[in-house]
């Protein structure tokens, strides 16, 4: 069992499941994100009233509890809903908790993105014909994009780290594997973890870069 | 007959009433130019007629047709906004080129968006973005940047971009072209080439409104005048009629501080 080669491939196994967690949120945060954003900039009053407490609450409150809530509310409630049994229902709970927890933080970002886009763009839009629709997807969200990038990335490079937090409702991922390690007095294992952190927030922050520089061709 | 009757348009901002009676009309092919000092509701005025501003009161013809009537709900229908604004093109002060598009791109967008609602644009597709992009290199050779098609904004000097402006305005044909002070945010060295392009669209007899801080360029360009004062139409006329021998005392004084400031050349 403390065979080098087997610990390290049972770390990479079980970063694996980090990886997975961080790829789904991404996926789905990013547009429940925009949703929300819409949501919180909405003209009706109690919509955007509704959306704003939902963003208080999850920002407000640690994700470490919400995944533990979502999780075991539906056994404790006797809700008629509850999640899938063993490994698969822990992991789709973790990983419904990270999408909406990432979503409100990412709806703030691209509210804050989307406000700061000059009026003058919108106008410059309508007075060319242009539906709302239009406008948005052909002249305003690039620009948006553009600008939010650095704290997107520094979101999305939080991410990676948070995503060790699913252990709590016992997804095995790769500190709760070094853990089991550590406590039987084996340490290096979960120094190593550190490493497969770098490695990934260091090829993200090469592609941040690389989007960056993509972008860099306009100026807003 | 006119091409644009304003009648009576009237709009508050709160409790501050920045529209007052307004009240005029534009023949086809006229020249007018909007003189007065700053918050003499001069952009609003424009901003009005590109449907930026709802008027609270008043009417807007243009052909014989009632596009915007304060009094009427059905005028103001956001679906029927978005085509009757297309009789109206606005070059607006600070450009707001799209800067994520080349300088082609800019001119062409709104064309290409607007060729989608066409019944053929599926099966003639080609055909028609093609005959879009030769129009905008056509308007852009008509306000000499054939050389800039594919810059982006940020790459080109202010009056170049002000001239992309125009060709965009230009693109989807409005009936009345307005500008809102397009060489107030240039430096005194750029306005030159911006105020040649607008002139030679009055010399072709398009038909626009400019709201300018230019008097020597009004004076030489417009066909008519008008000066704004506190939210009110003080005077019209010809360029001989306002500049040369103003009626109203209102209209003598912008004229005489105007001319002690352009004497003094530029202040700060």
């Amino acid at each position: 069992m403390n065979d080098i080669p087997v610990i390290i491939s049972r770390l990479s196994e079980s970063f694996l499941i980090n990886c997975r967690l961080f790829a789904l949120t991404l996926l789905f945060s990013l547009p429940l994100g925009l949703l929300i954003a819409f949501g919180s900039m909405s003209r009706f009053r109690p919509l955007r009233w509704l959306v704003r407490t939902f963003v208080w609450i999850i920002r407000g409150t640690p994700l470490m509890l919400q995944l533990i809530i979502i999780y075991f509310a539906p056994g404790l409630l006797n809700m008629a809903f509850s999640w899938p049994g063993g490994t698969s229902g822990r992991f789709v709970a973790a990983t419904v908790a990270f999408i909406i927890n990432y979503a409100c933080y990412f709806s703030e970002i691209f509210r804050g993105g989307i406000e700061s886009i000059p009026q003058g763009q919108y106008e410059a839009g309508q007075v060319l014909g242009m539906t709302k629709r239009q406008i948005f997807f052909n002249v305003i969200l690039l620009q948006v994009v553009k600008r939010i990038l650095p704290p997107v990335g520094n979101e999305v490079i939080t991410l990676v780290k948070d995503t060790a937090l699913a252990r709590i409702i016992a997804n095995k991922e790769i500190i709760m594997m070094a853990g089991e390690y550590s406590s039987k007095g084996l340490i290096w294992p979960l120094f190593a973890t550190g490493i497969y952190f770098l490695a990934f927030v260091g090829a993200l922050t090469l592609l941040l870069d690389w989007l960056e520089k993509k972008l860099s061709y306009f100026r807003t | 007959m006119p091409i644009l009757e304003v009648k009576d348009i009237e709009k508050k901002f709160g409790t501050l009433q920045v529209l007052r009676k307004i009240d005029f009309s534009l023949e086809k092919g006229e020249t007018l130019a909007i003189i007065g000092s700053s918050g003499s509701g001069k952009t609003t005025l424009l901003r009005c007629l590109n449907f930026l501003e709802r008027p609270d009161k008043g009417r807007i013809v243009v052909n014989n047709e009632v596009i915007f009537d304060a009094m009427d709900p059905d005028t103001q229908r956001e679906s029927e906004v978005r085509k009757k604004r297309l009789h109206f093109g606005l070059v607006f002060q600070n450009f707001n080129l799209f800067p994520q598009h080349t300088v082609l791109k800019n001119v062409t967008l709104a064309m290409e968006l607007l060729a989608k609602e066409r019944p053929n644009y599926k099966q003639d597709k080609k055909a028609i973005l093609e005959e879009i992009q030769e129009k905008g290199k056509n308007l852009l050779s008509q306000v000499g940047l054939s050389d800039k098609l594919d810059c982006y904004p940020h790459m080109i000097s202010g009056g170049q971009q002000q001239r992309v402006a125009i060709a965009r305005a230009l693109a989807l044909e409005p009936d009345i072209l307005c500008f809102d002070e397009p060489t107030s945010a240039l430096d005194p060295e750029l306005t030159g080439e911006v105020l040649k392009v607008i002139r030679n669209l009055a010399e072709r007899n398009t038909t626009m409104i400019i709201v300018t801080h230019e008097m020597d360029f009004a004076r030489d360009v417009a066909d008519r005048v008008i000066f704004m004062d506190d939210g009110v139409i003080v005077e019209q006329g010809t360029p001989e009629e306002v500049f040369g021998n103003p009626r109203e005392e209102r209209t003598r004084q912008f004229l005489t501080r105007y001319k002690e400031n352009s004497g003094n050349g530029s202040q700060c």
